[in-house]
């Protein structure tokens, strides 16, 4: 079966995915680790702009706690520098501010729950079909192939349509669901090159059962890899929860940065010239997912010595 | 060879049955009933009205009828290519409504496609391991890439359409024109084309670009390139080498961001009112014509598996090893 793996394309060539590195599997020590963190630019860059846009997520719909779906001054008022006025209101006079710091919530909660669901679905489907190999991996691998070239989009764009009410975590779910076959494509192939070394063969002869050896041995032999896709997955959920909520198939009744770009545009914010209406949740949207690309792109380089600076 | 096509073809139609079947299972599955989202629209009908009504439906939608028969006649007028009537379109034929939006978006997407991922590639290589390049390509790459579709499309309307005024706001040519074959209807018809195509075009870029850029470095610290080095090649040869390996990944990439890439141009026809599936989709879902969204649905599940058979006849093209051994693609 081995020729035909070969021929399936490689899952690391989405863009900016991480390339297979599990030649090596030397335990590195935690202050390795943090000694070439602290020195990689893109790495603390991308923490920072992370870091701030958790804390207006977290700390934005306490500090100002305005219902983002209530009117709460004139409606189309440009940005001021007066407190609470900072991002200017709607066409309905609702506050663009609250409707950001919550959306962004939303969006990191459908990033995280999505991101993370996807990430647990490629690494069971991907360790036990790289792992068992033979028939599983035979009919696993046929299960991720058809998934993987359904366009989701499509079929979450059938699916929320036929339902009337939708909650963010439904939306983090399905999004979860249909993303993951690349992971475990990627995490199936790691699995494959770990599966014949030595100390796997030791484990198996001390009688462990086959879980646990994945567990204990395979999967942290990969553990940075793991992290990394688990990041690229992340990003890849806000974009296409993004891109739902801006059909008007988002959670109703919620807020979110797809959301209210989508607003705007069935408002003619664009024709009425109401840019800090759909200006900000797209700003919110690029930062989150460009930082974790390029932590992403950091964490290659801190883990892989050969991608550090020439 | 035909082990390789066998496969791929086998996955293909093994995926086009259950996306099929998927479309079929929803509406009868799913909780709320569209026969009951329908009636829901008609206002001030009496009782009996109402049942005849729900009857009638039931009947126009086939759904009176014992469940394999209903999936046995879904599938018998799919192969017929009957995908039902729209609502949305006052009766009109789905397949007809289609057909008349195809055009536009496959105007979008195939030079969007091609252009981003030739140019993509070309400056992907082009930043690779050069120090000034590299620093400027790779950030505006990945805030390309990170930029979601709607919004990019978004800024440019504002920006290039609102505020400057160089191209036209929305639809697929002026209200004012009838479609014909003249020089003056050709080039409203690619002003109103240049913004979506743009939109499309750099946010694709920015992957391709980085993409290139990455597989580059990793190709130009293996084994063979090094080898190469030490041997004393030119550079440009060793990179030239480099290149031509990085390529291959960059064309399963393509088949793997299919999806994503139709997800997108389906977003940013919609930001532009422009006359393709995207807004078609739209519609469909703004009227709840659940013909139309299922139509559309398969529509775009056969495209992008055609899409996805044309690359892997590509691959076989350009990679040697696939057609000796086929084992190439990770070698």
């Amino acid at each position: 079966m081995t020729d035909v793996i070969k021929t399936e394309p490689k899952p690391e060539s989405l863009p900016g995915a991480p390339k297979a590195e599990a030649t090596a599997p030397a335990r590195r020590t935690r202050g390795e680790f943090l000694y070439f963190a602290l020195r990689s630019k893109k790495f603390l860059i991308a923490l920072g702009i992370l870091l701030v846009l958790i804390g207006i997520a977290i700390l934005g719909p306490m500090i100002d706690a305005t219902d983002p779906l209530a009117q709460q001054g004139l409606p189309m008022q440009p940005p001021t520098a007066d407190p609470g006025n900072w991002f200017g209101t709607t066409y309905f006079g609702e506050d663009v501010f609250a409707q950001f710091a919550n959306g962004l919530r939303a969006t990191f909660f459908v990033g995280l729950l999505g991101g993370g669901l996807a990430a647990l679905i490629g690494m069971a489907v991907g360790f036990t079909a790289g792992y068992r190999g033979g028939w599983t991996d035979e009919i696993l691998n046929m299960l991720t192939n058809v998934v993987l070239v359904i366009p989701t989009l499509a079929v979450l764009i059938v699916i929320s349509s036929y339902l009337k009410a939708r909650g963010v975590l439904f939306e983090a779910v399905f999004v979860g669901m249909t993303s993951w076959p690349w992971a475990a494509r990627a995490i199936r192939a790691q699995t494959f090159s770990l599966r014949s070394r030595d100390f796997i063969d030791l484990a198996k002869l001390s009688g462990r059962r086959a879980w646990k050896i994945i567990v204990q041995e395979i999967a942290p032999n990969m553990s940075s890899y793991l992290f990394m896709t688990f990041i690229l997955l992340f990003g890849g959920a806000i974009l296409m929860a993004a891109s739902l909520d801006f059909i008007g198939l988002g959670p109703t009744g919620g807020m979110s940065l797809g959301l209210m770009m989508f607003n705007a545009v069935t408002w003619a914010a664009l024709t009425l010239g109401i840019w800090w209406w759909f200006i900000p949740p797209g700003i919110g949207i690029m930062a989150t997912v460009g930082a974790l690309y390029v932590m992403n792109v950091g964490l290659d380089e801190i883990f892989n010595p050969k991608l550090r600076e020439i | 060879m035909r082990r390789y096509f066998g496969r791929k073809l086998f996955t293909y139609t093994l995926t086009f049955f259950i996306a099929a079947t998927i479309d079929w299972l929803i509406p009868r599955f799913m909780p709320g009933d569209p026969v009951a989202g329908l009636m829901a629209k008609q206002g001030g009908i009496s009782p009996e009205g109402a049942t005849a009504l729900v009857q009638y439906y039931n009947n126009l939608f086939g759904l009176d009828r014992p469940i394999p028969e209903q999936f046995i006649n879904f599938w018998a007028s799919l192969l017929h290519g009957d995908l039902g009537r729209s609502v949305y379109g006052h009766g009109r034929p789905v397949t007809e409504a289609i057909m008349a939006a195809v055009p536009y978006t496959l105007a979008l997407l195939i030079p969007a496609i091609l252009l981003s991922w030739w140019a993509g590639n070309s400056f992907g290589a082009l930043a690779a391991r050069r120090k000034w390049l590299d620093s400027t390509v790779l950030p505006v790459g990945y805030i390309l890439t990170a930029t979601p579709y709607m919004w990019l499309g978004l800024v440019l309307a504002f920006v290039l359409g609102f505020s400057l005024r160089i191209f036209p706001l929305s639809g697929g040519y002026g209200f004012n024109l009838e479609p014909t074959l003249t020089w003056g209807f050709l080039t409203d018809l690619v002003a109103h084309w240049m913004m979506p195509f743009l939109s499309l075009f750099m946010v694709m870029f920015g992957g391709w670009a980085i993409g290139m850029r990455n597989m580059i470095i990793y190709e130009l610290e293996s084994d063979y390139s090094r080898y190469l080095e030490a041997l004393g090649a030119p550079r440009g040869l060793v990179r030239k080498y480099a290149f031509r390996n990085a390529m291959l990944p960059q064309i399963t990439g393509l088949a793997l961001q299919l999806g994503v890439i139709v997800a997108g141009s389906l977003v940013t026809e919609i930001v532009f009112s422009y006359p393709g599936i995207g807004s078609l989709l739209f519609n469909a879902i703004k009227s709840e014509d659940y013909f139309l969204l299922q139509g559309i649905f398969l529509f775009i599940i056969v495209g992008v598996l055609l899409a996805n058979f044309i690359v892997d006849i590509v691959y076989v093209i350009v990679d040697p090893r696939t057609r000796v051994g086929m084992r190439g693609g990770t070698a």
